[in-house]
């Protein structure tokens, strides 16, 4: 776990600062948020169905998404899953069970809905229990604003729907701090309106979160139920690279926060506390991950881009006429124009 | 030819081929308000009892909720018939329809595919419907690559279109002409069929006039048509899309260079409804074989009215003077 903190971390600093430098166009980090991230990975089964916003990444990492895949995707390459459609960060996983991230927010948590009740009809005919599944939807507090995020849980508790909606309160949202998103107690009292479990974990501790998922899993799955957890986090990045946080939030406030709440840091004190691992491992790992997140960067950043009949594939599961005939006329102007492009 | 058929209309045959869905793909399921007595237009009617209430079943009144739950299960594997209730009401799912629906595939790489939904919705003037339950917004989803568009004009069609929308690999949005639900009856066969998506039917055969129309304004084109020929000697070519998006473009051009005349007329709004779409292409295509500028015959640029409906519908009188238009300016 400490690891992958680490290696997460890393990744977010190294592609951060590749956008400074204008070798990739945008990027999202989740400093600050690594507990939740890990935290709910390791609590979750394989079979589960991840469907998150989009400063979830580490959950991926945690399922097996390498360092060369989140990279790729990013240099937007010939080898991303994506196909080079989307900006950066907006990663998706067939194979690991982790929904392709899209822009607009809070859509993912009527689709978890839809994802969770099926689970449930599937898990009805299991033989094996264990191999039944839960989808887990993840949001921030911005988004809990949005209509979708009423619909998505009133439908899974009317509906009975086995899905945990896991929302990052992290303070923020772009500039717009909690204080002027709601006037309730956070996001976590909206459950019993819906008929709803729910309950608020220290986002920042990976036990802690790690058994609020473990039991909320179970919950789900024994009852058939939704149930809607709260974090509390800090968003300590900005929003994105397109966000300068110290035009809405003063230094002092991101300080007292990466020094005291951090959970990469905590993890690592209790570790150590423990003498599970010392200063001079957390050092060599720190520095194996950067160095296999620089070479994976480097490697991405050389390979070409998708090949440009891409463009016109999976718009329909089969290319339709046309789409083919506007594919023949990009050919032909492409033809008239070498070079040019 | 089919063995048996049954005299049906529109909701009862909507209603077969969803009884047949539930049948014959065990995935399949049927959700929306009011589903589960039957539906308020009773296109469900005895599904519920049929199959049981984890597969027919009513959900909250929300249609963006609707839509992205369709999309969810059908990412997960299944097969989602959602209904909204009335198209006027199909706005607040349209972030899902939009943004999501139709880009799920193509985002993801098509590691992801949401092929599995249909969405069914009435559309269409039903006499005394008003600005909130007459709209058909069939315009405002053909402007959205990944979305599949159908609108049937009757039972028989309705019934294999709905099978193949169902089962198209595609997410698929299925307009219902509500004043047919009870008011069109037809022979339907009683087997499983399909009809394929994509492909507009020729429904008469002409020498003089294409006239292209969809859905439930095909019947008033048949009358005009009729009028044309009896009143006039006039032969018109009559073309059902069948289905909006992607639409049938060849079928269309071929049948207007033998005739050299093009008349489309639909019930929404003219300016940027879908007959401006069929217009700029064909006259793209087809500009030498030309004989008289294209007709569009629609309804007016505002709110569908209450009181004035019969003047503000695209009736067999305005079509039957378009098609007098057109052959008078070609000779």
């Amino acid at each position: 776990a400490q690891r992958q903190m680490i290696r997460l971390r890393q990744m977010d600093n190294i592609l951060q600062n590749a956008q400074r430098q204008g070798r990739i166009s945008f990027y999202m980090t989740c400093r600050g948020e690594e507990a939740i991230h890990i935290g709910s990975a390791s609590a979750l089964k394989q079979q589960d169905v991840i469907l998150a916003q989009y400063r979830e990444h580490g959950l991926l990492m945690w399922r097996g998404f390498t360092l060369e895949q989140f990279t790729n995707q990013c240099f937007s390459n010939d080898l991303d899953l994506g196909r080079g459609r989307q900006m950066p960060v907006h990663y998706g996983s067939r194979a690991l069970n982790y929904h392709t991230i899209s822009s607009p927010l809070g859509t993912q948590i009527p689709q978890a809905t839809g994802v969770g009740y099926k689970l449930k009809l599937d898990a009805a005919k299991m033989e094996d229990p264990s191999e039944a599944g839960i989808a887990i939807c993840y949001f921030g507090d911005g988004c809990a604003s949005t209509t979708d995020f009423h619909a998505g849980l009133n439908f899974a508790a009317t509906l009975k729907a086995p899905v945990v909606f896991f929302c990052r309160n992290n303070g923020y949202a772009i500039s717009t701090s909690v204080e002027d998103q709601y006037a309730g107690d956070g996001i976590v009292c909206r459950a019993p309106g819906y008929g709803m479990a729910g309950l608020r974990v220290d986002g920042n501790d990976a036990f802690a979160v790690s058994a609020a998922v473990r039991k909320a899993r179970e919950y789900c799955l024994t009852n058939n139920a939704p149930i809607l957890i709260e974090a509390i986090t800090y968003r300590q990045g900005h929003h994105s690279t397109s966000d300068d946080s110290s035009r809405y939030r003063c230094p002092k406030e991101v300080h007292d926060h990466s020094t005291s709440t951090d959970p990469v840091k905590r993890l690592n004190k209790f570790l150590h506390r423990h003498g599970w691992v010392s200063s001079d491992d957390t050092a060599k790992i720190r520095d194996e991950e950067r160095m296999a997140v620089l070479n994976a960067m480097e490697a991405a950043e050389r390979r070409p881009p998708p090949k440009l009949d891409t463009l016109f594939a999976d718009v329909y599961e089969e290319m339709p006429l046309h789409l083919r005939r506007q594919e023949q006329q990009l050919q032909q102007h492409l033809a008239k124009y070498p070079g040019r492009y | 030819g089919f063995a048996n058929k049954t005299k049906m209309n529109l909701f009862t045959a909507i209603n077969s081929a969803m009884q047949t869905a539930l049948e014959t793909d065990p995935s399949t399921v049927i959700f929306g308000e009011d589903v589960g007595f039957g539906g308020v237009f009773r296109c469900s009617t005895g599904l519920r009892d049929q199959f049981g209430s984890d597969r027919v079943f009513n959900t909250p009144l929300s249609e963006t909720g609707i839509a992205g739950f369709a999309i969810g299960y059908a990412a997960q594997g299944g097969t989602s018939v959602a209904e909204i209730q009335f198209a006027d009401y199909i706005f607040p799912a349209l972030d899902q329809l939009v943004n999501e629906m139709s880009k799920f595939r193509y985002r993801s790489g098509n590691q992801w595919n949401c092929g599995g939904v249909t969405v069914r919705t009435p559309v269409g003037a039903v006499g005394h419907g008003g600005h909130y339950h007459s709209q058909s917004p069939e315009a405002y989803l053909a402007h959205t690559p990944g979305l599949v568009v159908v609108m049937p004009r009757g039972p028989r069609a309705a019934k294999g279109l709905l099978l193949s929308s169902i089962r198209s690999k595609d997410p698929v949005i299925f307009m219902e002409p509500k004043a047919l639900y009870r008011a069109s009856v037809e022979d339907v066969p009683d087997d499983d069929y399909m009809i394929p998506l994509g492909k507009a039917e020729i429904l008469r055969s002409g020498s003089d006039v294409t006239v292209v129309g969809w859905g439930g304004q095909l019947r008033i084109l048949q009358k005009a048509c009729d009028m044309a020929q009896s009143e006039h000697g006039i032969s018109c070519e009559l073309i059902d899309l069948r289905t909006i998006l992607p639409w049938d473009v060849d079928c269309v051009v071929d049948s207007t260079e033998k005739t050299g005349k093009l008349v489309v007329s639909h019930e929404a709004p003219i300016t940027c409804g879908f007959g401006a779409e069929v217009v700029a292409t064909v006259q793209e295509r087809s500009f030498l074989s030309l004989e008289a500028p294209i007709q569009r015959v629609c309804g007016y640029d505002t709110p569908f009215p209450l009181v004035f409906e019969k003047y503000y519908i695209p009736d067999e009188l305005k079509n039957l003077e378009a098609i007098k238009k057109v052959v008078d300016y070609a000779q």
